[in-house]
């Protein structure tokens, strides 16, 4: 069996904030349903490689945004694969690298990866803190919980729908979070999205494998305890 | 020496006034059990006379002391490493860091002629302006709390352009950090300190012109732009401190790991420059056994605890390498109040792998966090509430805890009860 391929696309300029949880999160949850799974580190001097199955980006500083979304342009191996049918992840910078454009340093528009139909600014304020967003019931996922910190306004064109419904914090600035179109999705909870949110790492497993065979409960249990604490931890602001 | 400019007499009569207030309610405070008071002391005198920094600081040689990393320890080691030259020296060594902390320091030994003050990263346009330092030192720079500090491209990038406009100010930066490498760049005098990088994941691109870096050892090179790691004047080589004149001398110090003999090559080339050498300088650096509580050994309850603080990835990844071997039992302890950052993330920039096969513990109000992060690691754990269950546990003779800011310092309130 091909072992199932995840990228970390350009680690060396967009891992700013703990982004490698998101490939050991899905790696984990792979190996304990017997997929067998390959991590592929690729630095921004590297080509992407076109055979991927996962695709992951991470968030960044102002300036390695910009230039890493100038290399992928110039590389072209993500499109590729994202054209194939590849999944992409994208969290903070990296979901909105995937856009038309996005703010750079100074707030000039940079043009973006266009792989999703979203235009990115920079909002009045940075948004610091938990978030908490209800996903489209059409995935599956259920309730997201994770922390944002960002200064980024999201809107979203026709093509794409919102990842998810914000219930606390800022998301897009319109009251949705996150976006997605076919198997590309981009969020602003940064950095280990997945680690509280399993159902959205399985959602992306199953895009790249089909149907997940279960695995003992047990193998999840602290997971889904952080998950309950975080969301219990912030249930008052929502009420 | 130039202690003979300083007159504290010559202070403006409101600096005196907003001076002798700020020292009332630092008193206050401290009675009232409310820290040291040097923060609200400071505040107070600033809100009277808002250059009172800058008045107090006239005429001094002062050193300020920055980096992610090591600002308090090796504000310790310098302050010590110039003990030779026989004056008083003001420090702020508890650690308050900014405008306020470093105004009380200040203010509280008004005939010092030398400051070492160490001073927080986002600060240091504004405390050259004020201070007209004598020396700044720069450690290193990495990702840290990032839910309330600036991005670090976006630091560098100031301190850069502070020191370009202190044509005066000499710096002693790390050369072995091509981001602090590059902000020192832009000052007059420099000198290059070999002190070792050994988290690396925010410089593995050049940050003048964004290529990632040729990186061979401690080495650095640019292809892009031909930015390289500078020639140096001083090295930590192993164990041993390398000279301006190339001669090896063992450091031999109190303090564990590498980022404190790190820390003691930077403070031996702060002290060259205010004239002290390394043979009088090296013998007060052995002298530190314990800086504000970190690396002290107590006992509880039979049990020989160490305590170690480390607040983000880098600090984290070097006090795991400090740590005692195996069989020594292991508490972690992770909180995220608003001194932590609040955000936990940074968890996962941390390689856990080699306390695989030990006997760790997980404490602090954010356990479960670092529990998870350990399973991806497939590090064995079990968590506790406190430090005496984490003795329970432990059942050794002999505990090592690693500890964030506030997680650090509710152990140390709970262990310092039972001295």
């Amino acid at each position: 069996m091909r072992p199932l391929r995840l990228v970390w696309v350009f680690p060396d300029l967009l891992s700013t904030y703990g982004d490698r949880g998101n490939v050991l999160v899905l790696e984990r949850r792979a190996r304990l349903r017997g997929i067998p799974v390959e991590v592929v580190e690729v630095d921004s001097d590297q080509p992407v490689p076109r055979d991927g199955d996962i695709y992951l980006m991470g968030g960044g500083e102002d300036l390695p945004q910009t230039l890493a979304t100038r290399r992928l342009l110039a590389d072209g191996g993500l499109h590729e694969a994202a054209q194939r049918g590849a999944a992409v992840f994208a969290v903070c910078a990296g979901y909105q690298m995937l856009g038309v454009e996005f703010g750079g340093a100074d707030d000039a528009p940079v043009k973006g990866l266009g792989l999703l139909d979203i235009r990115s600014g920079r909002g009045e304020r940075r948004a610091v803190g938990e978030i908490v967003a209800d996903v489209d019931p059409g995935l599956n996922v259920g309730r997201l919980t994770g922390f944002e910190n960002h200064q980024g306004v999201t809107r979203l064109g026709p093509t794409v729908r919102p990842l998810a419904r914000t219930e606390l914090g800022t998301g897009n600035g319109d009251g949705t979070e996150g976006a997605y179109a076919g198997r590309v999705l981009g969020t602003y909870l940064h950095g280990p999205a997945l680690v509280r949110n399993p159902n959205l790492a399985d959602l992306l497993l199953y895009w790249a494998v089909g149907p997940l065979p279960p695995f003992p409960p047990q193998a999840e249990e602290l997971a889904n305890r952080l998950r309950a604490e975080r969301l219990a931890a912030v249930t008052p602001q929502i009420a | 020496m130039e202690q003979n400019t300083h007159h504290p007499t010559r202070l403006p009569m409101r600096a005196k006034l907003a001076t002798t207030v700020a020292g009332a309610a630092a008193s206050v405070s401290r009675l009232a059990g409310k820290g040291d008071g040097s923060v609200i002391g400071g505040r107070i005198g600033l809100r009277l006379e808002p250059d009172l920094l800058s008045l107090l600081a006239a005429g001094r040689q002062v050193v300020l002391v920055t980096g992610t990393n090591g600002k308090t320890t090796t504000t310790r080691l310098i302050s010590a490493a110039l003990s030779p030259l026989g004056f008083q020296i003001a420090s702020n060594v508890y650690g308050a860091n900014m405008e306020a902390g470093l105004t009380s320091a200040l203010s509280r030994a008004p005939d010092a002629p030398i400051a070492v003050l160490e001073t927080d990263e986002k600060y240091i346009p504004a405390m050259v302006k004020a201070t007209r330092p004598k020396v700044v030192t720069l450690l290193n720079l990495s990702r840290d709390q990032m839910d309330r500090a600036a991005e670090i491209w976006l630091l560098a990038r100031r301190w850069r352009e502070a020191l370009a406009a202190a044509p005066d100010c000499r710096v002693v930066a790390n050369a072995d950090d091509p981001l602090v490498a590059w902000a020192a760049g832009s000052a007059r005098q420099i000198t290059w300190v070999a002190a070792g990088q050994r988290w690396r994941e925010d410089s593995w691109c050049c940050p003048n012109c964004g290529a990632h870096l040729q990186r061979d050892g401690d080495d650095w090179t640019c292809r892009e732009c031909g930015g390289r790691r500078p020639p140096v004047s001083w090295m930590l080589n192993g164990d041993e401190v390398i000279d301006p004149s190339g001669r090896s001398t063992s450091l031999d110090i109190a303090l564990p790991g590498r980022a404190n003999r790190s820390n003691a090559v930077v403070a031996l080339a702060v002290a060259e420059v205010f004239g002290v050498h390394i043979t009088q300088a090296l013998p007060e650096i052995r002298g530190v056994t314990s800086v504000a509580g970190r690396y002290t050994q107590v006992t509880r309850r039979g049990c020989d605890i160490r305590l170690l603080l480390a607040k983000n990835p880098a600090g984290w990844l070097e006090a795991l390498d400090v740590i005692a071997p195996p069989p020594s039992p292991v508490l972690l302890a992770v909180n995220a109040q608003g001194p932590d950052g609040r955000d936990t993330s940074w968890l996962w920039d941390v390689d856990y792998r080699r306390l695989r096969g030990r006997n760790v513990l997980v404490g602090g109000e954010r356990r479960l966090d670092l529990a998870v992060r350990l399973e991806a690691d497939e590090v064995r754990f079990r968590l506790v509430n406190d430090i005496d269950e984490a003795i329970d546990a432990a059942r050794s003779p002999s505990l090592e805890v690693l500890a964030n800011y506030t997680a650090f310092q509710q152990y140390r309130t709970v262990l310092g009860r039972t001295q």
